[in-house]
């Protein structure tokens, strides 16, 4: 790690939106979100609610990141035609 | 080159008058006793159409401290004035503008902190925030406080030191005392002072996060990084000063000897009771006694390889602080400090702590004549019995009033 | 100390004591010399009994105490005599400069002063120049006359400057009125 004389100036972070690089799916300990694609209306209310825009809008439907997904399991909650359920971890894809 | 024009001015007015010649963009401030005069005449000033600036009437000290350090972190100049209780209250945000690195400048007008309530001279304002991270000049008469005060945001925004610059001065003896004061040209002072050349300012075109966490992991790198600029700031402040001399003919060092020549005793003080004790050093000189003073300018960086110079060969010598650290070992900050530094040297003086002055109690010549008495004891007697004294105090214990 | 002339105004708040006191300096920094003008620090109260200092000298001023042994008093306000001990401390061959109607000879008598005393009815001037009983002005004129601290002009120069119009000219007659009608103990 850096040394006093390598660290930024003052601790400043110089890098506008280096925040996307960290991997906070890395956090997502029990359960993840997965989509059933057949039930999915594209209403986007998922997209609006999850807290760390982990939602990736595509043509027509919906997509998780799981890089940056923390498994909060909102917008499976939020979706109201249920095709967002939590799954667990351990579950391969 | 034209003879400068000498004005009447206050310690306030000095002060204001150089903050308008320096041209902040933003003054955030909120009045308080005894440094109101400050933030009169430069809300006049705004309000005439003589300075451009953003004048920012504030709710609190809070507050005035965290607008000029919104308004330095976007590249802006910025400036407030505080005292005592008003200083008290912007302690927290103290330690951000510093941490940030931003050059703020801040006058203090020194004054005693409650309670009891006064609103008189001492200082326990700017002792108590002495390890806030700012640099700390202590002037000694309306002429100090405009010098340095122009100093100050030289310093503060030279890219070698960026950090905040308090500008200290004492309350009433030296706010509210009107003195003849050399002013500058407002060219000399543009030809010192450039505008701001901010280092990373907030820009949205190319954004930067200031403040933001710092884990244990990386906390003490950036704490050593800001200690090392702190320290290593007394050179370009050397270098600054030096300039300063040599453009307006002033002969200011970081340390200010009087009459040290073949002193075997010496007071060292700071701030403006320094003038009445040169005054006692000469009545004492008349009749042949070894007395010399030493002033501190810079109390932070504390100067100490040139206070152990100046120091050095002196058989005793008398710290005159303006404040009590309550419960320390030493009465004062000013002599703790005094004797760390010395503590190393071989043959180091005695050192002995005189908090003086408290809550505006006027100190006389007279005062400092007893001081020197006992110095030249302890002198004689090659020893110190007691480590302080207070000075200007009725009761046992104390040297009175 | 040596060769610092020093001054203690004695007065009540709002009667113009400090800027008495600044005026002095003022003028005498117009003469070149270094000066110090400060008030008895406390808080401002209209009517209470305050004092201003000032300091003159031809060589740099390091002092910063209050002033204890003043070579001038200068009082604005004669009822202040009554609670203030005035003449403390004021030097044998200094001057004690008041704003009374009693002739110096009875004044030098009541207080017991060894100071030489000069006096000037200041408030009938002032009322009658000034529309108010602000004596400060007029009083300098008496010190000037007694004093010869500072050149008359000077203090003209400084009522200019610091003064606006109407109020500087008449400032100045109180000045010029009040120096012409000093009286001066066995002059």
């Amino acid at each position: 790690m850096e040394t006093w004389e390598e660290v930024t100036f003052a601790g400043y972070i110089l890098e506008p939106g280096n925040a996307e690089s960290y991997k906070t799916g890395d956090w997502r300990s029990r359960q993840k979100p997965v989509i059933n694609q057949e039930k999915c209306t594209f209403c986007l209310l998922c997209w609006i609610y999850c807290p760390d825009g982990a939602i990736i809008r595509k043509e027509g439907e919906v997509e998780i990141d799981y890089y940056h997904c923390k498994g909060c399991g909102i917008c499976a909650y939020e979706c109201p035609s249920g095709a967002i359920r939590m799954r667990s971890e351990m579950e391969g894809e | 080159m034209m003879a400068r024009k000498v004005l009447a001015l206050n310690g306030d007015e000095a002060a204001a008058y150089a903050v308008k010649q320096c041209k902040p963009d933003v003054i955030a401030a909120y009045p308080i006793t005894p440094q109101t005069i400050i933030v009169e005449r430069l809300s006049d000033f705004v309000a005439d159409g003589e300075l451009d600036a953003e004048f920012i009437a504030v709710e609190s000290e809070h507050s005035a401290m965290s607008a000029c350090i919104g308004a330095s972190a976007m590249g802006a100049r910025a400036y407030t004035a505080t005292a005592s209780q008003g200083l008290a209250l912007m302690y927290e945000m103290l330690f951000v503008a510093s941490s940030f690195r931003l050059p703020i400048v801040m006058s203090v007008a020194n004054r005693a902190l409650n309670s009891p309530l006064n609103i008189w001279n001492d200082m326990s304002d700017t002792m108590g925030a002495r390890d806030c991270g700012w640099i700390q000049i202590y002037n000694e008469n309306s002429q100090e406080v405009y010098d340095f005060t122009i100093q100050a945001f030289r310093i503060a925004e030279d890219h070698r030191v960026l950090l905040p610059v308090m500008v200290c001065h004492d309350g009433f003896v030296v706010s509210h005392s009107t003195e003849g004061v050399e002013v500058l040209s407002d060219g000399e002072v543009d030809s010192f002072l450039p505008p701001r050349d901010p280092v990373y300012p907030l820009d949205v075109e190319k954004p930067v996060t200031i403040g933001c966490v710092g884990v244990p992991e990386y906390y003490p790198e950036i704490k050593y990084q800001q200690e090392v600029a702190t320290k290593k700031s007394i050179e370009t402040i050397k270098e600054i000063l030096r300039e300063f001399n040599e453009s307006f003919g002033r002969s200011y060092g970081i340390v200010e000897e009087y009459r040290t020549d073949g002193a075997e005793v010496a007071l060292l003080t700071i701030g403006s009771i320094s003038g009445t004790a040169k005054e006692a050093v000469d009545e004492m000189r008349a009749e042949g006694k070894p007395v010399g003073l030493l002033k501190l300018r810079l109390f932070r960086p504390f100067p100490i390889e040139a206070l152990r110079k100046s120091l050095s060969g002196l058989k005793v010598v008398g710290v005159v602080d303006r404040h009590i650290s309550f419960g320390s070992c030493m009465g004062g900050a000013l002599n703790m400090e005094v004797r760390a530094a010395l503590y190393e040297m071989k043959d180091r003086p005695h050192v002995m702590g005189f908090p003086t002055g408290l809550g505006g109690r006027d100190i006389r010549v007279e005062h400092f004549l007893k001081i020197i008495d006992e110095l030249l004891m302890i002198a004689e007697q090659d020893a110190l019995e007691e480590e302080y004294k207070v000075v200007g105090c009725r009761g046992p214990g104390c040297i009175g009033p | 100390m040596r060769g610092i002339v020093e001054v203690r105004f004695h007065g009540r708040g709002g009667q113009g004591v400090v800027t008495a006191s600044r005026l002095l300096a003022e003028a005498a920094l117009l003469e070149g010399k270094k000066v110090q003008s400060f008030p008895a620090f406390g808080a401002e109260r209209e009517g209470a009994p305050i004092k201003a200092f000032t300091r003159i000298s031809e060589a740099p001023i390091y002092i910063r105490s209050q002033i204890y042994t003043p070579n001038i008093v200068v009082v604005l306000d004669p009822t202040v005599i009554r609670s203030e001990r005035v003449t403390e401390g004021l030097k044998d061959d200094g001057w004690l400069i008041v704003n009374t109607i009693k002739d110096p000879e009875v004044l030098k008598e009541e207080l017991d002063a060894k100071a030489k005393i000069a006096t000037v009815n200041a408030t009938s001037i002032a009322l009658e120049l000034l529309g108010a009983p602000r004596v400060n002005t007029p009083i300098l004129g008496t010190l000037v006359k007694s004093t010869r601290l500072v050149k008359l002009d000077s203090v003209i120069s400084i009522i200019k400057s610091t003064f606006k119009g109407k109020v500087a000219d008449m400032n100045i007659k109180a000045v010029e009125r009040a120096y012409q009608e000093t009286k001066i103990k066995g002059v």
